[in-house]
């Protein structure tokens, strides 16, 4: 199979993939604030944690839009290769950043976000390489 | 700060390995092309059969519930962007697990993202 270029509908789907991602993992920190620090893992203490975690609406909204992150994730696997849409979806680090600063008033230091821009320059180099590289079964085009 | 690095390799690893799990789920299931409720549900009935999604799914709880346990500790803004090494992980399952062929330039764009959270991770100190 000759190696295809990245389609409009693979975007779009990475597209939802860094809105729903990075608002899940947000959501699910301001959740476990409110929670509290886990600070060791006995069974007492777990089963305590969980009962808070579940019983928190925006843990759920969090699960919520992970799931459609999920959702999205799983679609685009049945065409793209994994090794293309992993670092594609890495806008999401910028995502998270601006949110967690923004939003939940966390400070990021000035080398933080020099990071976060090496990230985004390597999803660039990938995004730029071919989209599959295997054949689904059932798939002739 | 060990329970930190627990709960990390636990994201990277399991959360990964599960990742890598549901993606061969999905070659075998083969391309989505249509969008409509009918068609995603037909493709989600599809992607239960596979073992390979089951086991992917219980890899992902594990990493999931680690993620929310690594959340109670450290700033969003310094979890996600240290969870990026597991692309290094990632693209090495994507060759020899899945079969993908990882061109050079990808392998670039990778070493770049993983470089990237390096700067990440010096930043917080």
């Amino acid at each position: 199979m000759t190696p295809s270029r990245p389609r409009l509908k693979s975007y779009i789907f990475i597209l939802l993939m860094v809105i729903f991602g990075p608002l899940g993992n947000v959501l699910l920190s301001k959740g476990m604030r409110s929670v509290g620090a886990v600070t060791n893992l006995n069974v007492a203490q777990l089963f305590h944690v969980a009962e808070q975690v579940f019983s928190s609406g925006t843990i759920w909204l969090g699960i919520v839009s992970m799931l459609l992150f999920f959702v999205a994730y799983m679609l685009v696997l049945s065409w793209a290769d994994y090794s293309w849409v992993l670092p594609a979806s890495a806008v999401a680090y910028a995502t998270v950043a601006l949110l967690g600063h923004f939003a939940l008033g966390e400070a990021v230091a000035p080398l933080r976000w020099v990071g976060i821009a090496v990230i985004c320059v390597g999803v660039f180099v990938v995004g730029q390489t071919p989209h599959s590289t295997t054949q689904p079964p059932g798939d002739s085009a | 700060m060990i329970l930190e690095f627990v709960l990390f390799f636990l994201i990277m690893v399991s959360g990964t390995a599960g990742e890598l799990c549901v993606a061969r789920a999905m070659k075998s299931v083969g391309e989505v092309h249509s969008f409509t409720p009918a068609a995603i549900g037909r493709a989600f009935r599809q992607a239960v059969r596979e073992g390979w999604m089951w086991l992917g799914v219980l890899l992902m709880a594990i990493g999931f519930f680690s993620l929310l346990g690594v959340l109670s500790l450290e700033n969003v803004s310094f979890v996600v962007p240290v969870t990026a090494f597991s692309y290094a992980v990632g693209t090495l399952g994507g060759k020899f697990f899945l079969g993908e062929k990882v061109t050079t330039q990808r392998w670039m764009g990778v070493l770049l993202v993983c470089f990237g959270v390096a700067l990440v991770i010096i930043g917080k100190h």
